[in-house]
């Protein structure tokens, strides 16, 4: 069975790639990954808080108490003669890239234009062979209207676009009120593919000490559906490569996402809880069901039951249910 | 010679820059003001950078100077070209080794940034009193008056000890030079090498200890033979000042830079010469000559500069003089009390005399000579000074043994001078800053000094004057530039530019005093330019019309808030200086702003520089000059500098010290032996937080915790009768007390609104949240503005709230709650906002401050404990308070058993006479003696009791008429039981005064140790010692110490018979309170080992409690106490009091910068120190764990406590009293 796809530009032997998670922390479990048959591998994000956080951070605890004393010019040895080592994640992107031979994607989790978005660049020179731009943060300001918002985004997206020479993702969450639109835009700024869904972390509340506590729940096979119908909708119109992340657990469900138009399947959840053995019986899996249900290729399936090709386009766009007249068309 | 080449450095960098190339091995121990020199030296060697020979030097701090000195010594010996920074007490640490050094001919050349001997106080000032106690060992004394002398001659005497054999003490003035940053010549390789020809070293190696050529050295040597050995090497001592003239005069062919042992300048015919050494000979050569220049009178006078003090050359210094001067003024930056005169005077008048009498001298009259002593601990010595000493040359019989700069209306030994006189320097422009330690002011200073030294023709000088506080510190900057050379080595007296980085110093500090007519004065308001004006004090109102002054202004926070940098708007008035000043077309400055920006924060990461960038951009749109009005419109007041109700000496003398003029002080105002009075810290009313904490007394659960954090005793806690709230003032907050304890009295926590900090250390330890807003708590920070309602209402609710009554210590439970009712006696100190030790010091003031010796050694606690103007140990109503002294950084420990010693030689005299005299004197009543030999003094009642007695007997003593009574009357307060404190940080107990610490355990002596364990050198900048935890990155330790923090703990436990405890009051604060009191409860040594987080550590102190909880949380500090008594109840002795560790080690270690440094610099080797780490931490914990089910076998005769203890106190009882006591 031909389960050859292209995401990105790349060619992958089949669809499942390893999504963003701590599954590449360590080397060991990134060979497991590549042995389990993984076509690529993301990294896990690298946020933009994470960096500007920890700049600034470190930047006041080593600063603001230099100078202020005739005793002391400053409290931290000066190590700039050592250079600033390489960064962590760089450092571990480079070994992870090292260390296997399929594409390795870089991920950038940010919103606001800054300094951080440097590292679009440094992933690439640590080998990176595409990077995945996470572009989501919860819009609290009531100041600032979504037109802003997607402006910014796609100004972001042209800035990293025009820094890169490896292809570039942009990983969405639905929450937009133009979608399309947006999507359009962002190709339009230099995006070679879309990734649909991002996932978020969920604060919960501890009722005994009154605290707000994060936490992170792994995906349910009834979050595709959401990301079917938009992966429906948007790879009818929208010409860019899809990959569709968040609530893929069975070999159907990836049948699904390639049929509505996903190029790439990540998948997290399940490997988390599974190991990455779940790769290898995952695509197994899909080989048997295409071949039980005459297909020769991935290709041949993929985008069949998009906006453009599928028998019954309405029902992605509709947003409430209502009884229909079968008989009736316009 | 070479091309030139100009660099902008400090001396220190000028010095090191020339060692680190010219040695192998570097050997160190931190110490200002010299301690730049040796991290620089590391630094160097961290990057890789080699010396002259392709090798890079090894540098090793050691524990002491001592050890340098020992290190130093071995490694010349065994060949290596090797050399040490230090200063003040550490030259005198090293003192035994260079005799060896200099009587073996060694050479050697050691650098250093002389500094004050502590006497009747510490200074970390300048002065020559550290060489001088050299003088008699045999190293030549070579002494240098500026950055470029320093950086010429680190080279010339690292020659002149290879050609002489020789070694060289080479110094130059702390902090005046040592800390000048100024523009040099800088001296490239070639010329090293000039200087350094392989041959000389080879002479060097071919003497060195090797078993292929074995000789031996340091034989004992007996009456016959010893004398004439030690004046067997006296032809080098002849030959030396010849070769160090001639290395003088290679340099000068190397280099275009021409010295001479003694250089003289000024008139060629001078009749009056200033002859002195250091930086201060700059200041009378630049006068000299101002004098000396037809111009200004064209009078006939001179400076005779002495660079060679040792060996003293006689004949080249009477051929240095004029043979025209009638009259010397000898110049010494020391006093040697007691001697004829200072050294330099003494070897002056010999040689004088021994060249009269040698016929070498051909003056037309015989010279008179005086002494003048100066510039003592940094003392300015200026302009002024100068004329007036050569004025006073004048006289037929001038003075002698005079000083200059102080007014001595003691000894009168002082002679007036103008304090206004500056010299006209036309194309000289001179800027003075006030800026905060936290704002970054010197920092952009030296910047810009540099990019005016290194971008324009302009000659350049920095230098920088801090206050003693490390909370809130005023940082002052004195930048001058312009035609060269700059020789004024003294403090800008009148600024065309004035820079005011804080507007609340308007208020507290004459910041316009220094400004000259027609300056320019840019000042940082919360104002804009159009009402900036009627926000100024009159004061300042007055000056800027008055001296027709230009007015700018910014509000730079503003800038910086908008652009994320908090508080840091250094690049911001860097960029409004250059704007305005107009010393380089705007455009371009702002470009060089940016390229320091980038040189110096890249490495920081691109958000640090992109923010700056923006905050640089904005800053011109938001600089305004002002329309100064015609007329004085405020009736805001400067506030005077402590209240009016302060004691006369405040009043008269700490007030002066507090508002900058301590300058003025006459001699009389001082104590002649450095005792000084307590508590005067709560009259220095600083106001420096910009929120306060606020009680909301509704909520509070009364648990007393944010009393018992807080590191400046501003937040307390009281409970009272209710009928004391008669006369509150309006908005004073009281609600009942909950617990059965005190039932019906009344409790109140109240903050002292000027002496916090705003650390919010309170709040982040506060347990009482809201039900409906869990982010309101029992204790919230609210905003407070000086001069603001609020703060007037906070002020007089403190001031009525100090006046409430204190509760009956004797009645108080000793717990966390009970503890924050005693009074803390140790108040509003210096130290840094959220500092994580001064909580432990308040609380030993609490529970034993009335009966407490404290031995300090020197270090963050010395300075905040005992730092002037104002000095936090104070006293209860009774007068009682903590008596203490800080005696040195290496001898704590002994320092503290002395006072034990004492103790109880006066203990066991009034016993002794209390006896005897019982026995003759009816009045002293047999039932009295017996309760006061026999008095059970475990608890507060039992102390309280106690001192009844003693009042009881004090007062049968006053009628009895005996020399007996008399002495008893004096001593006996001593039979209330004294408590002797020993505290200090790691760098003392852990390093260089391990040895007498671990001495001191060893001895059984009543002693408590508190060792304040920051992990590293504090007070002088981050240095790492022995306490550093693996991990780490601190200097000396650059890329991350890979060796385990040493476990003094298990260490002191193998005395067998010490308390030994670690702590960690933010983890578990009952467990302090617990630990202390039984500490102080054994009849023996005690070792409290305190975690204290630190602003060395690299994050915000408002988390430090939530970090001291991962610390013990992770393992990283295991609470335990090891208690001798317990062996006799069969219990193992050793208490492990911190759970099992539940987190992972990375998770303590990744929210500080120290780790995270280690790590970014390279992440690969910081995984493997991580994980070493880990390993040691799980060892430690598990050999605790096992230790602490050990029980040891019992004996029928074991002691109950120390045998060599005082049997006074029945140990028995005093254990299970303390145990009562934690119930």
């Amino acid at each position: 069975m031909n389960l050859e796809t292209t995401y990105l530009g790349l060619a992958l032997p089949h669809p499942f790639v390893s999504g963003a998670s701590p599954l590449v922390d360590e080397i060991d479990t990134v060979r497991r990954l590549e042995d389990a048959g993984a076509a690529a591998i993301v990294m896990n994000s690298l946020f933009e808080e994470q960096i500007t956080h920890e700049e600034m951070s470190a930047f006041f605890a080593t600063e603001l108490h230099g100078e202020s004393s005739p005793e002391a010019r400053s409290y931290f040895p000066d190590s700039s003669p050592l250079g600033r080592g390489p960064d962590n994640y760089l450092e571990h992107l480079r070994r992870v890239r090292e260390a296997v031979a399929v594409p390795v994607i870089g991920s950038l989790n940010g919103s606001t234009p800054g300094g951080w978005l440097d590292y679009a660049r440094l992933m690439e020179e640590a080998g990176a062979d595409a990077l995945e731009l996470n572009v989501y943060a919860l819009a609290t300001d009531p100041w600032r209207s979504a037109a802003e918002i997607e402006d910014d985004t796609v100004e972001m997206v042209g800035a990293v676009r025009d820094a890169l020479e490896i292809p570039l993702a942009v990983k969405l969450s639905p929450f937009y009120t133009s979608l399309a639109h947006f999507a359009e835009r962002l190709v339009d700024a230099g995006a070679d593919g879309l990734v649909l869904f991002n996932r978020f972390y969920q604060p919960d509340i501890d009722i005994e000490h009154l605290v707000v506590e994060r936490s992170l729940h792994l995906s349910h096979s009834s979050e595709l559906a959401l990301r079917l119908r938009w992966l429906a909708i948007l790879s009818g119109q929208v010409r860019t490569s899809y990959a569709v992340t968040g609530g893929v657990h069975e070999a159907t469900d990836a049948v699904k996402a390639l049929m509505t138009g996903a190029d790439a399947v990540q998948l997290v959840s399940e490997l988390l809880r599974k190991g990455p053995q779940r790769l290898r019986t995952m695509r197994e899996a899909l080989a048997r069901w295409l071949e039980e249900h005459d297909y020769e290729s991935v290709a041949q399936l993929r985008g069949s039951m998009n906006l453009h090709t599928c028998p019954d386009p309405a029902a992605f766009e509709r947003a409430n249910y209502m009884l229909i007249l079968r008989s009736w068309k316009e | 010679m070479s091309g030139k080449r100009f660099i902008t450095v400090d001396g220190n960098e000028a010095v090191a820059l020339v060692a680190h190339r010219t040695n192998e091995v570097i050997a160190i121990s931190p110490i200002t003001p010299s301690s730049t020199m040796g991290e620089l030296a590391d630094e160097y060697s961290a990057q890789g950078r080699e010396n002259l020979w392709g090798v890079v030097p090894a540098v090793m701090e050691m524990q002491s100077e001592a050890g340098a000195a020992g290190t130093v010594h071995g490694a010349l010996q065994a060949g290596s070209l090797t050399t040490t920074f230090t200063a003040s007490q550490g030259l005198l640490l090293m003192i035994p080794n260079m005799y060896k050094i200099a009587g073996e001919l060694t050479p050697f050349c050691m650098h250093v940034a002389a500094r004050t001997v502590a006497t009747h106080a510490l200074s970390i000032f300048g002065d020559h009193s550290d060489v001088m106690a050299c003088r008699q060992i045999g190293f030549a004394l070579l002494a240098s008056g500026s950055v470029q002398e320093a950086h010429d001659f680190a080279l010339v005497a690292q020659a002149a000890t290879l050609r002489s054999r020789l070694p060289f003490l080479h110094f130059f003035d702390g902090f005046r030079t040592s800390h000048e940053v100024r523009k040099i010549e800088a001296i490239e390789d070639d010329v090293l090498r000039a200087l350094l020809p392989d041959a000389l070293v080879r002479s060097f190696r071919e003497r060195a200890l090797t078993p292929d050529r074995p000789v031996l050295r340091g034989t004992a040597q007996n009456p016959d033979t010893f004398f004439q050995a030690r004046e067997a090497g006296n032809l080098f001592y002849a030959a030396a000042p010849g070769i160090i003239q001639e290395t003088m005069d290679d340099f000068a062919r190397a280099t275009g830079r021409h010295y001479r042992l003694f250089d003289y300048v000024g008139h060629p015919e001078a009749e009056r010469v200033l002859v002195l050494m250091g930086s201060g000979a700059e200041v009378a050569q630049e006068t000299a000559e101002w004098l000396a220049d037809p111009a200004n009178g064209g009078e006939r006078v001179g400076v005779l500069k002495v660079h060679l003090y040792r060996p003293f050359d006689v004949a080249r210094f009477v051929a240095a003089l004029p043979k025209t001067v009638r009259a010397l003024a000898v110049l010494d930056r020391t006093k040697e009390p007691g001697a004829i005169g200072d050294p330099l005077y003494l070897d002056v008048v010999a040689a004088l005399r021994e060249a009269r009498d040698e016929g070498l001298s051909s003056f037309a009259t015989e010279p008179r000579v005086i002494g003048v002593r100066y510039g003592l601990s940094s003392k300015e010595f200026d302009p002024g000074m100068v004329r007036a000493l050569f004025a006073h040359l004048t006289a037929e019989r001038p003075k002698n043994h005079i000083t200059i700069g102080i007014t001595d209306d003691v000894t009168h030994t002082s002679i007036p001078f103008d304090r206004d006189f500056d010299l006209e320097q036309p194309g000289r422009v001179e800027a003075v800053f006030f800026g905060l330690g936290a704002d970054g002011t010197v920092g952009a200073n030296k910047n810009s000094i540099k990019i005016i030294g290194e971008e324009t023709a302009n000659d350049a000088q920095g230098y920088f004057v801090y206050d003693s506080k490390k909370s809130g510190a005023i940082t002052i900057s004195h930048l001058r530039f312009g035609e060269g050379p700059i020789r004024s080595s003294y403090l800008v007296k009148r600024a065309g530019f004035v820079a005011c980085h804080q507007f609340g110093f308007l208020a507290r500090y004459g910041v316009l005093d220094v400004a000259a007519h027609g300056a320019t004065f840019l000042l940082n308001a919360p104002h804009g330019h159009e009402t900036v004006w009627h926000q100024l004090p009159r004061e300042v109102q007055e000056t800027i019309l008055a001296k027709r002054l230009k007015l700018f202004v910014i509000d730079a926070f503003q800038v910086a808030r908008d652009h994320g940098m908090g508080g840091r708007i250094n690049s911001i008035m860097q960029t409004c200086f250059f704007a305005i000043s107009g010393v380089l077309p705007r455009d371009e400055a702002i470009a060089k702003i940016k390229s320091a920006i980038e040189k110096t924060y890249g490495k920081k990461g691109t958000e640090v520089v992109r923010r700056n960038f923006a905050a640089v951009d904005a800053t011109l749109a938001n600089l305004h000059e002002v329309a100064v009005p015609d007329a004085v419109t405020s009736t805001l007041g400067r506030c005077p500098a402590v209240p009016e109700s302060a004691p006369e000496f405040v009043q008269r003398v700490t007030a002066a010290m507090i508002a900058g003029h301590g300058d003025l002080l006459p001699v009389s105002a001082f104590p002649v032996d450095g005792s000084w009075p307590m508590g005067t810290s709560r009259w220095e009313k600083r106001g420096i937080a910009q929120e306060i904490p606020s009680w909301d007394a509704a909520l509070c659960i009364q648990c007393n915790k944010c009393a018992l954090v807080c590191p400046h005793a501003a937040i307390r806690a009281k409970a009272y009768d209710p009928q004391e709230l008669a006369s509150s003032p309006a908005t004073f907050k009281s609600i009942d007390f909950k617990a059965a304890e005190w039932k019906g009295k009344k409790y109140t926590i109240q903050v002292a609104p000027e002496d916090c900090t705003g650390c919010t250390l309170c709040v982040q330890v506060c347990p009482a949240k809201s039900k409906s807003n869990p982010r309101h708590k029992a204790i919230d920070m609210i905003p407070v503005a000086p001069d603001s309602e609020r703060r007037d209402a906070e002020r007089a609710n403190y001031a009525f709230f100090l006046d409430l009554p204190e509760l009956d210590r004797a009645h108080v439970r000793l717990d966390v709650r009970g503890s924050q009712f005693l009074e803390p006696l140790f108040e509003y100190s210096g130290a840094c906002a959220g500092c994580g030790e001064t909580p432990y010091i308040k609380l030993v003031t609490q529970l034993f401050g009335d009966r407490a010796l404290i031995a300090n050694a020197t270090g963050c606690s010395s300075i905040y404990g005992g730092n002037l103007p104002t000095t936090p140990y104070t006293t209860n109503r009774d007068g009682r308070g903590p008596a203490w002294a800080n005696s040195l950084f290496e001898d704590n420990a002994e320092f503290g058993l002395g006072m034990r010693l004492a103790v109880d030689q006066h203990v066991a005299q009034a016993r002794a006479l209390l006896t005897s005299l019982s026995s003759v004197t009816p009045a002293i009543t047999e039932v009295l003696v017996d309760a006061l030999l026999t008095a059970e003094q475990a608890g507060e009642a039992g102390i309280a009791a106690q001192r009844q007695r003693v009042a009881e007997l004090k007062r049968a003593l006053a009628g009895v008429a005996s020399p007996e009574a008399r002495r008893l009357e004096l001593l006996a307060d001593y039979l209330v039981k004294k408590s002797v404190w020993i505290v200090g940080g790691d760098g003392w107990a852990y390093d260089i005064g391990f040895g007498g610490l671990d001495h001191v355990l060893s001895t059984g002596k009543d002693v408590n140790i508190l060792v304040l364990d920051t992990e590293v050198y504090s007070n002088t900048g981050g240095q790492q010692s022995k306490a550093t935890p693996l991990g780490a990155s601190a200097k000396f330790a650059i890329a991350g110490k890979e060796i385990a923090k040493k476990d003094l703990g298990f260490m002191s436990m193998g005395h067998g018979n010490v308390y030994v405890a670690r702590v960690a009051f933010g983890a578990k604060d009952s467990h302090v309170v617990k630990t202390l009191l039984e500490a102080e409860s054994w009849p023996g040594p005690s070792i409290v080992i305190a975690y204290r987080h630190c602003i060395a550590h690299g994050y915000d102190m408002a988390q430090g409690c939530a970090q001291q909880r991962l610390a013990v949380a992770s393992g990283a500090w295991p609470l335990f106490r090891f208690d001798p008594r317990r062996i006799r109840a069969g219990e193992p002795p050793l208490s492990l009091d911190s759970e099992k560790p539940k987190i992972p080690l990375r998770d303590y270690m990744m929210n500080e910068a120290r780790f995270r440094m280690t790590e970014k610099l390279d992440p690969r080797r910081y995984r493997q120190l991580l994980s070493w780490a880990q390993a040691a931490t799980d060892q430690r914990y598990s050999l605790y764990e096992q230790l602490a089910t050990i029980r040891l076998p019992q004996t029928t005769d074991l002691p109950e406590a120390p045998l060599v203890s005082e049997p006074e106190e029945p140990a028995e009882s005093a254990a299970t009293a303390a145990a009562g006591r934690q119930a």
